[in-house]
């Protein structure tokens, strides 16, 4: 835990009890997961409760209590998705991963959500990683989509 | 020096995924090459609408639709049409029976059937340009609220307007905000709820990504009549880019001084604030989100009393949807009669709705109420692709139901304006907030998803359930419980181990749960079972007697064979489904025909997927 940071993002949210939605957003943003201690120093500090936290923690989808991947893919199932199939593009990332939805890879190079309608749903089936937005996605592309950042990791290993 | 072309680049999260930006470079650029930089402004826009055909880009003030483009189609576009002045005919869209193709964006039938009140400035101006939005009137509707009507004046135009909650629910704006004005305690909030979680439906996220200040103004009005200090937007985790252009138009609008004290030397003092959702369905939920905002677990709670009495931090709250937001600067600005003479009876303007799922033109389309089924998927939609036929379509997300198509056996009773009473197929229906309600359905947020022959209505319905019964929040018992009861019933079902009794049960407890949930998210998730059983009942019959699926969606219902003859002679036996196939399942050499043993066989249905030649039998 980087002390500084934490301390950064709790003044930036007024240190007010009301702000621990939006910390806990910026943490998991910083960190990919909320760790257990950064939970801890928030309850302490906001003084409230660490089953408090630990609720909100759990209860919203935006939050993880483990790390997620570098490349975290998110497959929709919105509803035009799932009608185009969708289902069976998430059944392939498991397989090409080796992991199941809501796992990380052990290298931690990739996480796999299911997530509910990106508003995208012109271009359905619809597949995130990170930042980047694949439309139309087939069975065979998502060979392509995980290799293209297999690659960039290689890369980034060499350097 | 005034340019005398606009291109008009389409930069919506969908044309981005297909790379517009990349289109943008590569005009700019090409602009520049040829010297035409003086001349010719390239902007980019919000999403458009037409996402089926991205990247796209209109050319003004011809009003020429280009589609599909490429960055390698770019140095023709600009040689033909900015040089040689003659629109590139091979870049615009041909509808699929059309003989040639059509060069203006208001010929083309997908965009000539709408009318465009909400989305009055969707790609036509830069987003992050306030001076665009002023450039279109904007701001204009505030001025005169500001300065020529009462706050009394402005909840009685907007209520004469008879504009009513685009969110789902529909109820009268207009009377809300009396409400909230008439409430006691001080302060007064606003809340813009754009926790748009109903899949299907991304009209929220297109408003605030093409016209963001028009949510503003709306908000504004809003403040002015029921004095309100403080607003919130209220934006849904997973649309980053709506936030960031929400966030820049916050920011210009304070620059020019449209948010803070003293607005326009009129003594209106308003702000507002933005919360990102963190992803829970639920919080879409007038009192959940209010809880959500607060920093609590979004837990809705039993109403009353409702959040125009005691809302966020417990002071009377008036909540809206972004697109009856958007909704309102038009009307002050043009009076509610303008607006009253769109639309049906009760429900007055337009709707905005995304079609979606099994229909060619897929996109964002705003219409006036009252429009027909009929010609919203075939009109505006174009039909559903590939020539199979039309089953269904689901209306109102989650909470919503399933309407059949041409159902001519069961005609419902229509009433037309004039008293005239006549049988009418379900295409033909005037779609508003009632008629929706009076087939099982709902307007909801708009979600329009078009279903055809191959879509399994028990599968659908199951998918549904899933989705509520993951989302409930567990306050409720018979949300909790009755979601879960029937999911598990619905998943015997598809997988062939339901009885009669299992489709009675669903009536019974999909009755309770309706009957005595808490909040709206129980009250409404059974809809899509019941309107399914009441209108597909065959289809449940046959998963469960015959042990089939009509539709061959449910997997565990199929068997999967291999066509030798097709395989070999039009695939000659290329192999892609033993190198996809998961179990290893299927065997065959090059150029024989390949064969699935069904002992491995787990019937995932990848084969069907992969094969380009449709070798693989479903039965």
């Amino acid at each position: 835990m980087e002390l500084a940071t934490i301390e950064g993002i709790i003044r930036q949210h007024g240190a007010q009890k009301s702000g621990l939605i939006a910390m806990l957003q910026d943490i998991q943003h910083e960190y990919t997961y909320l760790p257990e201690d950064v939970l801890r120093h928030l309850s302490r500090t906001l003084n409230v409760p660490l089953s408090r936290a630990y609720s909100l923690a759990t209860f919203y989808r935006a939050f993880s209590l483990k790390p997620k991947g570098r490349h975290p893919i998110s497959v929709c199932l919105g509803t035009a998705c799932h009608v185009k199939g969708a289902v069976k593009i998430l059944e392939k990332f498991e397989r090409e991963l080796g992991i199941k939805t809501g796992q990380t890879t052990p290298d931690l190079n990739f996480g796999l959500e299911q997530v509910r309608c990106l508003g995208c749903c012109g271009l359905a089936p619809v597949v995130t990683v990170g930042q980047d937005l694949y439309g139309k996605v087939t069975v065979t592309k998502v060979d392509q989509i995980i290799k293209r950042y297999r690659k960039q990791e290689t890369a980034h290993a060499k350097t | 020096m005034p340019y005398r072309v606009h291109c008009m680049v389409c930069a919506g999260t969908g044309c981005v995924s297909n790379r517009s930006l990349d289109v943008r470079e590569a005009l700019e650029r090409e602009i520049r090459k040829r010297g035409l930089q003086e001349e010719i402004q390239v902007v980019t826009t919000g999403c458009n609408g037409f996402c089926a055909v991205g990247p796209l880009m209109v050319v003004q003030p011809d009003g020429i639709f280009y589609q599909q483009l490429t960055p390698k189609d770019i140095p023709y576009l600009v040689e033909e049409h900015f040089i040689k002045g003659r629109p590139a005919q091979k870049l615009m869209y041909t509808p699929p029976e059309a003989p040639s193709p059509i060069p203006r964006m208001s010929d083309i039938p997908f965009f000539k059937h709408q009318r465009l009140i909400a989305l009055r400035n969707r790609g036509l101006i830069d987003p992050e340009k306030i001076e665009d939005y002023i450039a279109r009137d904007g701001y204009q509707a505030l001025v005169k609220a500001l300065t020529r009507m009462t706050p009394e004046q402005i909840i009685e135009e907007i209520t004469r307007s008879g504009l009513r909650g685009r969110g789902g629910a529909g109820f009268p704006t207009g009377v809300k905000w009396r409400k909230v004005r008439e409430a006691s305690g001080e302060p007064k909030y606003i809340i813009c709820n754009g926790d748009e979680g109903d899949p299907g439906a991304f009209m929220d996220r297109s408003i605030f990504e093409s016209d963001p200040h028009s949510v503003i103004e709306g908000m504004l009005i809003g403040a002015r009549a029921i004095g309100a200090r403080h607003g919130v937007v209220y934006i849904r985790n997973e649309y980053p880019l709506a936030l960031e252009r929400i966030q820049i138009a916050i920011q210009q609008a304070r620059e020019y001084g449209l948010l803070g004290e003293n607005i326009l030397d009129s003594g209106l003092d308003f702000d507002i604030s933005v919360t990102r959702g963190a992803g829970a369905f639920v919080c879409g939920e007038e009192t959940a989100l209010i809880a959500s905002v607060e920093g609590r677990l979004g837990d809705p709670r039993a109403r009353p009393p409702y959040p125009s009495e005691y809302g966020l931090w417990g002071k009377p709250t008036c909540i809206n949807n972004v697109e009856t937001w958007a909704n309102v600067p038009p009307i002050i600005m043009h009076g509610a009669d303008w607006y009253s003479q769109i639309g049906t009876e009760r429900s007055k303007g337009t709707k905005v709705f995304s079609l979606v799922g099994k229909v060619r033109n897929t996109g964002l389309v705003e219409v006036p109420m009252g429009i027909t089924l009929r010609e919203l998927i075939y009109d505006i939609g174009g039909g559903i692709p590939g020539d199979k036929k039309f089953k269904a379509v689901q209306t109102g997300g989650p909470s919503g139901g399933c309407i059949p198509a041409g159902m001519m056996d069961q005609p419902i009773e229509y009433v037309a304006p004039d008293g005239k009473r006549e049988a009418r197929d379900y295409l033909d229906l005037p779609i508003d907030y009632e008629s929706l309600t009076d087939v099982g359905s709902m307007m909801g947020s708009g979600g329009l998803v078009v279903m055809d022959e191959d879509t399994c209505m028990v599968d659908v319905a199951r998918y549904f359930l899933a989705f509520t019964q993951d989302e409930s929040c567990g306050a409720c018992t018979p949300c909790r419980e009755g979601t879960k009861l029937m999911l598990d019933i619905l998943n015997r079902i598809v997988e062939g181990h339901g009885t009669m009794d299992d489709l009675r049960a669903l009536e019974e407890i999909g009755w309770v749960v309706k009957q005595t949930s808490l909040c709206g998210l129980g009250k409404t998730a059974p809809n899509p079972v019941l309107t399914t059983i009441k209108y597909f009942r065959d289809e449940y019959v046959a998963h469960i007697e015959a042990h089939k699926c009509p539709a061959r969606v449910c997997r565990e219902l199929n068997t999967y064979r291999i066509d030798p003859v097709i395989c070999v002679e039009r695939g000659h036996g290329c192999g892609v489904c033993r190198r996809e196939c998961p179990e290893k399942a299927i065997f065959g050499e090059k150029n024989q025909p390949h064969r699935i043993d069904p002992a491995l066989c787990k019937k995932c249905g990848v084969c069907v997927d992969v094969c380009h030649f449709n070798a693989v039998i479903v039965e």
